[in-house]
């Protein structure tokens, strides 16, 4: 790693050669692709040749060997056949597609497909609900009353994973946890020491609530930092037509929040989809794997069981679903990019 | 920020009376008592797991282990001193500080210069480079960890530091870059060249001009790639076993155990290791806010 920062650092202040490299200064003006406006109005031609690459080398270096190679390397793992003895033996035999042929027949996996998607859509939809809704509230109160609301907030937003993991443990616990003091203090009878890990379905459930309570802070605040976009004018205007809350916000704010929404949602499906430390941390991916999410299963049949090349081949079919949403993600922000 | 004032005329309030602008001290409003106790039971209810987290951690054992919660007790220090006084605690601490400060540091030396490269300077494969930082700032790096753990066992890396350092500074670099190279974009091309002009080499320019302006963002990011590389749990849980070199994370996961769960010392020690990620937020709440890169944070 030190050889790519030395690289960096001295690269930076030798530039006096400026073109002294083969490229002429303004064959590559339209490197990429066909829409290239020569970006934040009229900047005159820097320097070509060698230079950039020798400033982005480094980075480019690291991002490969240590992100496209492991990619690349699960690719290969998941077509081979490594269980314990492989394992210990250090020997990759192939296994052609057996990885695939046997997940994609097992009805094991799409329970916990199925279950990750509902995982996602519960979690992203409460996120989104109840996030904007508080965003709303937050540009609707007064000053002192949203520093509260927002310190709050920020509270719970930075609250580090791991930790939370272990406060919503505590607070559900069942002999002492004070949700059941909650809940019997509410009148509900069944609580003196109700086990809320019982199944896969309750602990996915606490995990959710633990999930949305981590991450409405980024949606509400993020919504409420859109809103102070949306111009009084806009208000007023809807308001002299006459429209109520309720049409200004749909016919008014909406509009303008759009592409907020939906990059918003589409990173919220992203961070949800593969929640890891939540549901690992929690309760291991049990009761009796009951509630493994798709990455939780990878790692699980990876370490717990010892089958290197199945895991393998779970965590490519992961990346090729979390690929297809995200290229809908990029498409949203690249078009932001080019608006702009 | 116009709206701190502008929204008083509030569109959304059921058929609002004409007054609201003389309202300044009149008598409330259902709908703004309403507003404002909704509210507040919120933010209780957002710090209602914090509060209790750190409540828990000054509770003595007794008074933990409660059918009923206790709400009013003696603060005591015993659950920090069992949760610091683990073997290795130290080893703990020196790990997580080294590693993230290390990856971090490490991550803006090389981000500056990609970074300048991408917003000041045209180059085949600019478009390219921005679409991999970006994708490579989704990086599903929770799904990879097998795959991580296969190259490791293989290259006799596992239980690294170092190695646990070049993955945290690959995790937080594309981050770091996308956000700087925002910061570069936003200063003047023509202060650049003034310095130029006025003799100095395009590196000087660049650490004399750039840089002095880019500082408060430098800070923002690196203390984003700390939080990230400060709470990452995945990559160490499966490649570093040996306790002599785990972070933080996987040492206040270890109170609870097959013969019962200490929660004074779990709590105490989720207290100490939140402290300091709670205070870089308070500290960057605004910049926080409003910039959906930040986002990346919680990734």
């Amino acid at each position: 790693m030190t050889v790519h920062s030395q690289g960096a650092a001295t690269s930076a202040p030798q530039d006096a050669p400026l073109k002294s490299a083969g490229l002429p200064p303004k064959a590559p003006a339209a490197p990429a692709g066909p829409s290239q406006p020569s970006p934040r109005g009229g900047r005159k031609q820097l320097p070509t040749g060698w230079l950039p690459y020798l400033l982005i080398a480094p980075a480019v270096l690291s991002l490969a060997v240590l992100l496209v190679y492991p990619l690349i390397k699960n690719v290969i793992l998941s077509f081979q056949d490594i269980n314990k003895i492989e394992f210990i033996q250090r020997k990759y035999p192939s296994a052609g597609f057996d990885n695939y042929t046997q997940l994609l027949g097992d009805s094991n996996f799409w329970t916990v497909v199925l279950r990750s998607f509902g995982f996602t859509l519960a979690n992203v939809v409460l996120i989104m609900a109840i996030g904007s809704l508080i965003g709303l509230l937050l540009n609707k109160l007064g000053k002192k009353m949203r520093l509260v609301l927002s310190m709050a907030l920020v509270m719970a937003w930075a609250m580090p994973i791991v930790a939370s993991v272990q406060v919503f443990y505590w607070l559900f616990d069942e002999q002492f946890g004070v949700m059941n003091w909650v809940m019997r203090t509410a009148g509900f009878s069944g609580y003196e020491q109700h086990n809320w890990f019982e199944t896969g379905l309750s602990t996915l459930t606490i995990v959710t609530v633990l999930v949305v309570w981590g991450s409405i802070p980024f949606v509400a605040l993020n919504m409420y930092a859109a809103l102070t976009t949306v111009g009084a004018e806009l208000y007023e205007a809807a308001r002299m037509d006459g429209a109520n809350g309720w049409q200004t916000f749909w016919k008014v704010v909406f509009p303008q929040l759009k592409p907020f929404f939906l990059i918003t949602t589409f990173l919220e499906v992203i961070w949800v989809f593969k929640a890891f430390t939540q549901v690992y941390a929690m309760n291991k991916g049990g009761p009796d794997r009951a509630s493994e999410i798709l990455p939780v299963f990878a790692f699980v049949e990876g370490q717990s069981q010892s089958h290197y090349g199945l895991a393998a081949a779970i965590s490519v079919l992961t990346i090729l679903i979390l690929i297809v949403i995200m290229s809908f993600y990029f498409r949203l922000i690249l078009k932001q990019e080019e608006e702009q | 920020m116009s709206t701190t004032t502008a929204p008083k005329p509030a569109p959304t309030a059921p058929s609002a009376q004409p007054a609201q602008r003389l309202r300044t001290r009149g008598p409330l409003r259902p709908a703004t008592v309403a507003k404002n106790l909704g509210a507040l039971l919120l933010a209780l209810l957002f710090l209602f797991p914090v509060y209790w987290m750190f409540s828990s951690a000054l509770k003595p054992s007794s008074e933990i282990l409660t059918k009923d919660p206790v709400f009013v007790f003696t603060p005591t220090m015993q659950n920090f001193e069992k949760a610091t006084g683990v073997d290795n605690f130290w080893t703990y601490v020196t790990n997580s500080l080294v590693v993230t400060v290390s990856a971090v540091l490490l991550a803006l030396l090389v981000a500056l210069a990609a970074s300048f490269a991408i917003a000041r300077m045209r180059f085949r494969g600019r478009k390219g480079m921005v679409l991999a930082v970006m994708m490579a700032q989704m990086a599903p790096w929770e799904v990879m960890v097998i795959a991580m753990y296969m190259i490791l066992r293989d290259a006799e890396m596992l239980n690294s530091l170092p190695m646990l350092t070049a993955i945290y500074f690959v995790m937080v670099l594309p981050f770091t870059i996308w956000t700087l190279r925002g910061f570069i974009a936003a200063v003047p091309v023509s202060l650049e060249e003034a310095a130029q002009i006025d003799g100095c080499t395009r590196g000087q320019a660049f650490r004399k001009v750039i840089f002095p302006l880019l500082a408060p963002g430098l800070m923002s990011t690196s203390l984003f790639g700390f939080i990230t590389a400060w709470n990452e749990f995945a990559m160490v849980l499966i490649l570093n076993k040996d306790k002599t070199a785990q972070t933080l994370p996987l040492w206040l996961t270890q109170f609870k155990t097959a013969f019962g769960n200490d929660w004074g010392a779990t709590m105490a020690a989720s207290s100490l290791f939140a402290v300091p990620v709670l205070l870089i937020f308070i500290f960057l709440q605004r910049k926080a806010v409003g910039g959906m890169t930040a986002g990346a944070v919680k990734g």
